[in-house]
């Protein structure tokens, strides 16, 4: 048994994110629940399916639900608002779920340069998703 | 710097109950949407961009009846868990209880989940 180094008292990146995995963990609760009252509101009660009101909750974009009953994108969905709930779902969605990978992979791992190409493989990865996102909710 | 701690192997021999169960099914499921997630989008930049099938090989995959009602058991379970921890660490003093609550999420899990899964296995079944 060799002895535990005390983690570092004080704003450390390791507190940071244990703070930020709570806290996106409750802005994606809040963005859930006002995605998925929105869609009954806007007809989801009568007119989508189960997928379609996912699609509309977690990616309220036209090329993601093409293969949806949406009843109007233009009128109800395709706006700023929406376009703002999708960034910040795709935000925390996407930092806490990498962060979590860290995490995860961080435990299974001593080397330290192999630590370094997982660290920096995952950041790569987390870059490259908020990018495509950005682009994607952009280019209605 | 690593943890020193047993997460492999030697770790199943740590007989850590329901709160451990808890810990590393919140741990498969993370793994399991991060992998999820990541298909998908793989699946259709693929299919919307590139144009090519292997796309819709993935989309007939996960949109199958047998992939959504397991990501569907750990999505529920990450959730509540979640919750659970959430509250916990804002208030340390119900830790003390930490197993009742563990078996107070399995009983809040239970009903959605068996309800939910027995819908999406009969709707698949009728329309087959």
């Amino acid at each position: 048994m060799t002895t535990k180094v005390a983690p570092r008292v004080g704003l450390s990146f390791e507190y940071i994110m244990w703070v930020f995995t709570r806290i996106s963990a409750l802005a994606l609760f809040l963005l859930s629940i006002i995605g998925i009252a929105s869609a009954f509101y806007l007809g989801a009660r009568t007119q989508m399916d189960v997928g379609t009101l996912l699609r509309w909750t977690f990616f309220p974009n036209s090329y993601h639900v093409v293969n949806s009953e949406i009843p109007d994108i233009d009128l109800g969905w395709a706006n700023a608002f929406w376009q703002v709930i999708q960034m910040l779902i795709v935000f925390f969605a996407a930092t806490h779920g990498m962060n979590g990978l860290r995490v995860v992979v961080e435990d299974y791992i001593s080397h330290s340069w192999w630590l370094v190409f997982w660290r920096g493989l995952i950041f790569l990865i987390w870059l490259f998703m908020l990018i495509v996102a950005v682009f994607v909710i952009l280019t209605v | 710097m690593t943890l020193k701690r047993n997460v492999g192997l030697r770790g199943i021999k740590y007989r850590g109950g329901g709160p451990m169960l808890a810990w590393i099914l919140h741990r498969i499921g993370g793994v399991a949407m991060v992998i999820f997630v990541g298909m998908h989008i793989l699946a259709s930049f693929s299919q919307y961009q590139l144009g090519n099938e292997l796309g819709s090989a993935f989309n007939v995959f996960y949109e199958s009846v047998y992939f959504q009602v397991v990501i569907y058991f750990f999505v529920l379970f990450h959730i509540i868990n979640g919750a659970r921890i959430v509250i916990l660490d804002t208030w340390p003093r119900f830790l003390e209880y930490q197993r009742e609550i563990t078996w107070l999420e399995w009983l809040i899990f239970i009903p959605l989940y068996i309800t939910t899964a027995f819908l999406m296995i009969r709707s698949a079944l009728v329309a087959a």
